[in-house]
């Protein structure tokens, strides 16, 4: 079932802003969001930058990488290497079921859109 | 439909295993949860770690969110007060009266203490929840002197937490004339009594209290021997007792020492109400651990679904770590000849004390006492619980095999297919096998869809050789790979990547990986393009650590820290101004290191390059300390200043960190010079170490501190300078070439076939012919050194990494926060 919600695309970056197969950070109002440029798959996600496991503002200075045979994308908090899954925001690391938040993201002329809900 | 309803009373580790059986199993009843805490269940096995960095989150068992999920009601801090039996009902604390259909006892029990005068002082405490931690915790800031009521199994975790709080003097006062007398034998006793004194507890046997002295707060203990002894803090810790109040108050049968009577199915004297764990007394005995406590949870669960299964004892085997020493007991431990034979092996020296009893044909095994050493607990228990039919010679048990290196694995694949490899779970070694033949792979893999593993966490390692076990049965050839990217070694991996002259990880990863990298592989494969091509790290940045990444090392709240080189340990007053000066612009934390140089904490990641531009105006250069690279090489002042030195060790200390400074490894490295055998560098703790003797300069490799540490072991005596090096070269090159990732040069070498003497032939005789390229590359590295930070700064693509937010570069973190702890920043608690 899909559920309709207005989604008001804003600016966040640009392109060259965020590192080649890495994140970066921006600020929304009070909210901090991770990007990831996963220019190996010419892909790119959103989430929130809190890591939930020691509430450290740090995602978006984590690696990423793809988790098994579907090759999950993932980042890894860079604080105790706890794993998310970019697409779903599930925790990956075993026997964890905190969560973190995902934002659609497009990308559009070099300029990077997320989208928040509102 | 009507739900018949589930009362729980008691919301710890037993009751909170009851909710989880049962709902895995039915969602048949309605369950109503009562506990008397604030908290939801939480894992008080674990509890003394609460003390070094554990928080309540991390010992929580559950979230409140499960019940919910799962349509538990949980009632926390409202204690059940009554049971009305005839009409069965329950009466809670804050008012309300539920009905019930059947009722779970899961009160657990509550700290046996004594009736001393003077224990209602302030600083006496008890050791049991997490508010009892808290108020010790609180209260052990101004305590100089601390002892512990108890020299059992929780008396000693206790002395534990005193030691971890920081309080110095730390006591022990048992009223038996030796520690642990419920688990291991006065042998045992001595060997553990013996190395916790080394550790620097003050152990006093024989002592009964007669009261606790003090106007209002606890000044000193008193015994009856006349004696006292001063303490501005005590812990009772000499016991449990059941909590069967409620029971009792309800008419059911309870023991006359305490415990509610139940039978095999794990009914109490009325048979809608079941009783489970610590509360529980079955045959006269009081079950003290998790695994009996979940087996009786699983009793009642197979009973309420219609099963058969009865509780018939349990095996009370344990193995602890206790203040960092070994401690294990299993099976039948105190069982004496001629009912059996003993076997006993002392080494007063290493403080092991084992000891394992046999059948008195010698053909099984009965039981035993592991004290300073218990590697082969999970074999031993193994034994005893399959009814293994022993070797011929069965002190190689607890000797281990002398002769040809027979592999420990064999053994646990010869376990029976029923043997209970994890009581905590009870899952046995078919169930692992069989989830290994399913496509477990891995630890994990097994946890998740086992369980196995995740309650104490003993059976790890028997669950490990299990998995590799079984995996080598099917043909699978195992070898240390780097992740499920790269099917190979470390070294594999170093050789292809030289040989194919590459330089980027997508190419790496393109040419010998499959999919898009991990945490794991990126480092690894950042590590071996350094120590090959040595180019500048923050070229590929993404694939480097956190660490490598912003050169620095992350801190808890989200800072980094600056550590300049102090090469040697020596610095000029002018730059230790400057240090201090960049330290105070900064508001940075400032602490001299045990490596002889001085970290500045609680750097804000966009203030990063702004402090290095400071310090290397001044002449500093990056210390490294954020990467697997070389640290730092301690000397002592030596014959410059010092009376005995031998020989200048501080100039051969910078020499020496100067030309491996940069140098990327599998791991990190430190080094020590010492100028005379007294050793004030403790070079010999160290990767490698140096220690000047009358004729030249001896050389000492592969020590280690940390967590397990020893010694160096000597590769060469009087050799000059030149020499070393040129060893030294060789060794480093070495071991950056064939060592797994993330392995000290101490493990390296622990797991070299032919060990030292093998290292040995390589570095000193040549013995692989590859002397000469091992100093060439590392010569290759020497020439190329260049100080990151330096390049970091000057380039502007890079130094726009260093902003917290991108879109907002001018602003710090907002979630950075500081307290002030002794004048200076420190990083607010998480």
């Amino acid at each position: 079932m899909e559920t309709l919600t207005e989604i008001n695309w804003i600016l966040a970056c640009y392109t060259d802003d965020v590192p080649e197969n890495g994140g970066a950070c921006i600020k929304h109002g009070d909210e901090q969001i991770a990007i990831y440029n996963f220019t190996r798959r010419q892909e790119w996600y959103a989430t929130q930058n809190l890591c939930p496991h020691k509430q450290q503002m740090a995602l978006s200075r984590g690696m990423i990488g793809s988790s098994g045979e579907h090759c999950e994308p993932k980042v890894a908090c860079p604080f105790h290497k706890k794993t998310f899954s970019l697409l779903t925001g599930e925790c990956l690391s075993d026997d964890d079921d905190c969560q973190i938040k995902t934002y659609p993201i497009r990308v559009d002329a070099g300029k990077v859109f997320i989208g928040i809900t509102c | 439909m009507h739900k018949p309803t589930i009362v729980v009373v008691g919301n710890g580790m037993v009751g909170y295993k009851f909710c989880e059986k049962l709902v895995a199993k039915t969602s048949a009843f309605r369950i109503i949860v009562f506990g008397e805490e604030s908290r939801a269940a939480y894992d008080r096995v674990h509890l003394s770690e609460y003390f070094n960095g554990k928080s309540a989150v991390d010992l929580s068992l559950s979230t409140e969110a499960w019940y919910a999920e799962h349509d538990i009601v949980l009632h926390l801090g409202n204690p059940v007060q009554e049971i009305n039996r005839s009409t069965k009902t329950v009466h809670a604390l804050l008012g309300d009266t539920f009905e019930y259909d059947y009722l779970v006892l899961a009160t657990g029990s509550s700290a046996f203490v004594p009736d001393i005068p003077g224990v209602e002082k302030d600083g006496v405490f008890v050791y049991r929840t997490i508010d009892d931690l808290e108020l010790i915790k609180a209260y052990a800031p101004n305590v100089k002197k601390g002892a512990v009521m108890g020299g059992g199994l929780l008396g000693l975790e206790a002395a534990k937490a005193l030691i971890d709080l920081g309080i110095n003097e730390t006591h022990v006062i048992e009223f038996a004339p030796r520690l642990m007398p419920r688990q291991i034998d006065s042998a045992g006793s001595a060997m553990l009594q013996s190395k916790l004194t080394d550790l620097g507890l003050n152990i006093h046997l024989n002592k009964s209290t007669a009261y606790i002295g003090g106007s209002h707060k606890i000044e000193a203990l008193h015994f009856n021997d006349e004696s006292a002894l001063a303490v501005d803090m005590l812990v009772i810790s000499a016991g449990i007792r059941p909590r069967d109040e409620l029971a009792k108050l309800a008419g059911l049968h309870t023991g006359t020492r305490g415990g509610i009577l139940v039978n095999e199915k794990m009914q109490t004297s009325d048979e809608s109400i079941f009783a489970i764990g610590e509360c529980a007394l079955y045959e006269n005995m009081i079950y003290g651990l998790v695994a009996p406590g979940y087996e009786m949870a699983d009793i009642v669960v197979n009973q309420l679904t219609g099963g058969s299964k009865l509780f018939y004892g349990y095996d009370m085997s344990t193995k602890l770590k206790l203040i960092g020493v070994d401690v294990a007991s299993f099976g039948d431990a105190f069982i004496t000849e001629p009912d059996c034979r003993t076997i006993v092996f002392e080494d007063t020296h290493k403080g092991i004390y084992k000891r394992i009893n046999l059948s008195t044909d010698g053909k099984y095994l009965l039981g035993g006492i592991l004290i300073g050493d218990a590697d082969a607990y999970n074999m031993l228990l193994q034994t005893v619980n399959n009814k293994m039919i022993l070797p011929p010679n069965p002190e190689d048990l607890i000797l281990g095999s002398r002769g040809d290196g027979e592999s420990t694995d064999a053994g646990v694949m010869s376990l029976p297919d029923d043997a209970l490899i994890c009581s905590c779970e009870a899952v046995t070694k078919s169930a692992i096998c069989g989830a290994v033949n399913d496509g477990a792979a891995n630890v994990d893999s097994i946890k998740k869809c086992t369980k196995a593993g995740t309650g104490c966490g003993g059976c790890i390692p028997l669950v490990k050789d299990l998995v590799a076990g079984t995996l080598k049965a099917n043909g699978v050839y195992i070898k240390n790979v780097i992740c499920e990217h790269f099917d190979y070694s470390r070294q594999e991996l170093f050789d292809l990547i030289k040989i194919g002259q590459i330089k980027n990880y997508d190419v790496v990863l393109d040419h010998f990986g499959k999919g898009d990298g991990c945490e794991t592989c990126k480092p690894v494969v950042a590590s071996i393009l350094s120590s090959l091509w040595n180019e500048v790290i923050v070229k590929q940045d993404t694939i480097q650590d956190s660490n490598d990444r912003f050169l620095a090392n992350i801190q808890k709240g989200g800072t980094y820290s600056v550590v300049p080189r102090i090469p040697g340990g020596e610095i000029t007053p002018d730059k230790l101004i400057v240090i201090g000066t960049v330290a105070k612009k900064y508001n940075l934390y400032t602490k001299i290191t045990g490596g002889q140089r001085i970290d500045l904490f609680g750097a804000h990641v966009s203030d990063l390059p702004a402090i290095w531009e400071e310090l290397i105006d001044a002449g500093f250069e990056s210390g490294h300390a954020y990467g697997k690279a070389l640290r730092t090489v301690k000397s002592c002042v030596g014959s410059t200043w010092c009376r005995f030195g031998l020989h200048d060790s501080v100039s051969f200390a910078i020499e020496i960190e100067d030309r491996y400074k940069g140098i990327r490894s599998p791991h990190k490295l430190k080094g020590g010079v010492s100028g005379c055998v007294r050793e004030c560098a403790e070079a010999q703790s160290k990767d490698f170490g140096v220690i000047a003797t009358e004729k030249g300069w001896n050389l000492y490799i592969c020590g280690n501190g940390g967590s397990k540490p020893q010694h160096a072991q000597l590769l060469a005596t009087d050799i000059d300078k030149e020499t070393l090096v040129k060893y030294l070269d060789r060794f480093l090159m070495f071991y950056i070439k064939t060592a797994d990732p993330l392995t000290r040069t101490a493990t390296w070498l622990n797991k070299m076939d032919g060990g030292m003497s093998y290292l040995k032939n390589v570095i000193i005789n040549d013995s692989l012919g590859i002397a000469e390229s091992l100093e060439e590359e590392m010569q290759q590295l020497v020439d190329t050194y260049h100080c990151e930070w330096k390049e970091a700064i000057s380039n502007p693509d890079m130094r726009k990494r260093f902003s917290h937010f991108i879109n907002a570069p001018e602003e710090k973190d907002p979630s950075v926060q500081f307290d002030t702890m002794r004048n200076q920043v420190k990083a607010k608690e998480w």
